[in-house]
């Protein structure tokens, strides 16, 4: 009887040994990664070229203040965060990225600011919440990066404290996130084949840089996005409405259309732009033209999906 | 004794039924009635819409580009956005209380910041107005900001579709 609970208790710690180690062993592999620590080494950033990037990467439609005026090209650069994203798994607050160094990133290094764009790892070795689109910025260039660091170094300084995330459990367990990027997180484009220069930097610019898909691509139960569904449209999370689908099935505007709406915000009917979307065209009115023009092209170049999958 | 149980369900029967009309009646008699005020603002949007259709051809370069034709759509500009509106958003016509409408009840909350995207709607007007027969570039320039006036009302106000 003693020997078959030892026997008993024995096999239990095995058991449960082996889960640890298993747990521990997928701890290990999700553990948040990081570039070589020469991964930036002698790439010179360019901070004039970096506000070009600056502009369509949107940093500043969720990193500026939640009161900035409309418009006001100097509220746009004081990047103090708090703006909320409700999503079904919680709301996140956008954190302060100016370049204070209590408040915000002015102690980082461009190597720092490379790994949280492309891995979603702080400087400190956490996961980042993929409400920050680091499942798209992982295919910016470390050219960009560079320039980009550059020029947000050149910011104002805010000392608003970032606010926390209103993240449930076990939602707010980080080291699950290393999971989700195991399944989700991989560099690569969705629009594969040939592509003129000028889709392949609209490409570029709309699943590197602009993220598009981050709204308008649906999600599964995970939040991963849909990818074979690119674009196709999908609820806009704690509102009414949905981001439109704008695949060449649902969006049969012309290249002009396209530019014209992307430089003033105004459709083919001249309606003009609402919701999130008003500050996406602030954003995309700053690049140069052939950028508009680009990303127009390549809008033109996805595959058409009629319906969402839901 | 007997009748008891069948009168009662009877009566609450009754009692329930004359609630739930007393309930339902007032509700749909009150119910205003907006459906003039949201077609009047719509039609100002198309009036809108219109014009700057005018001129957003020629920005694009789907029409050639006209300086009396374009100075006259702005200068309609101009003037659409002075009209006093103010009678066409009663409180209550927003798209929580009524149909018809993507008009947020926030618009309700801040007039103080409605009438001040108004101003600057009026202003981006007059800069078009200003621009617009003096060649494309120009009409092109101030196409932006115009259409940055529009979408600050309807990144507040209007409800995604």
């Amino acid at each position: 009887m003693l020997r078959r609970l030892r026997r008993g208790a024995a096999l239990g710690a095995a058991l449960l040994a082996g889960l640890a180690g298993l747990a521990a062993l997928a701890l290990l592999l999700t553990r948040p990664e990081r570039a070589p620590a020469d991964a930036m080494a002698g790439i010179e950033g360019d901070a004039r070229r970096g506000a070009r990037i600056f502009d369509a990467a949107g940093c500043a439609g969720c990193h500026m203040a939640p009161d900035a005026p409309d418009g006001d090209p100097e509220a746009r650069l004081r990047l103090s965060g708090g703006q909320a994203f409700p999503s079904p798994f919680g709301t996140f607050r956008a954190p302060n990225i100016s370049p204070d160094p209590e408040a915000g990133i002015g102690r980082w290094s461009a190597l720092d600011l490379y790994n949280a764009l492309h891995f979603g790892t702080s400087p400190e070795g956490r996961h980042y919440y993929p409400a920050f689109p680091y499942t798209s910025y992982v295919n910016a260039s470390r050219q960009d990066v560079a320039d980009l660091y550059a020029y947000l170094m050149t910011l104002p300084r805010d000392a608003t404290p970032s606010q926390k995330h209103e993240v449930a459990f076990p939602f707010n367990i980080r080291a699950g996130l290393g999971l989700w990027k195991a399944l989700f997180l991989r560099p690569g484009w969705v629009v594969k084949g040939p592509l003129s220069a000028e889709q392949a930097r609209g490409r570029y610019l709309a699943e590197a840089l602009g993220h598009c898909g981050e709204c308008h691509t649906p999600r599964n139960a995970l939040g991963g996005l849909r990818r074979n569904a690119w674009l196709a449209g999908a609820p806009i999370p704690g509102g009414r409405g949905r981001f439109p689908n704008i695949t060449p099935a649902r969006l049969d505007w012309s290249q002009a259309d396209l530019i014209e709406y992307f430089t003033s915000g105004f459709t083919p009917e001249y309606d003009s732009a609402g919701g999130h979307m008003a500050v996406v065209v602030q954003n995309l009115a700053l690049l140069p033209r052939e950028d508009r023009a680009a990303l127009a092209a390549y809008l033109q170049a996805v595959a058409p999906v009629p319906e969402a999958p839901s | 004794m007997r009748s008891r149980p069948t009168i009662r369900p009877t009566i609450g029967a009754a009692i329930l039924a004359a609630a739930t009309a007393t309930l339902a009646l007032p509700l749909s008699a009150q119910e205003p009635d907006f459906k003039p005020q949201i077609t009047a603002r719509k039609a100002l949007m198309q009036l809108y819409a219109f014009n700057i259709g005018q001129l957003g051809a020629m920005a694009k370069g789907s029409a050639p580009y006209d300086a009396a034709a374009a100075a006259t759509a702005a200068n309609n500009l101009a003037t659409l956005a002075r009209l006093d509106d103010s009678a066409m958003w009663p409180a209550g016509s927003d798209n929580f209380s009524t149909e018809g409408t993507r008009a947020m009840p926030e618009l309700w909350d801040d007039m103080a910041d409605v009438q001040q995207k108004g101003a600057a709607l009026a202003e981006a007007a007059d800069a078009m107005a200003a621009a617009a027969g003096n060649g494309l570039d120009a009409l092109r320039a101030a196409m932006g900001p115009l259409g940055g006036a529009c979408s600050a009302c309807h990144k507040a106000y209007r409800e995604p579709r």
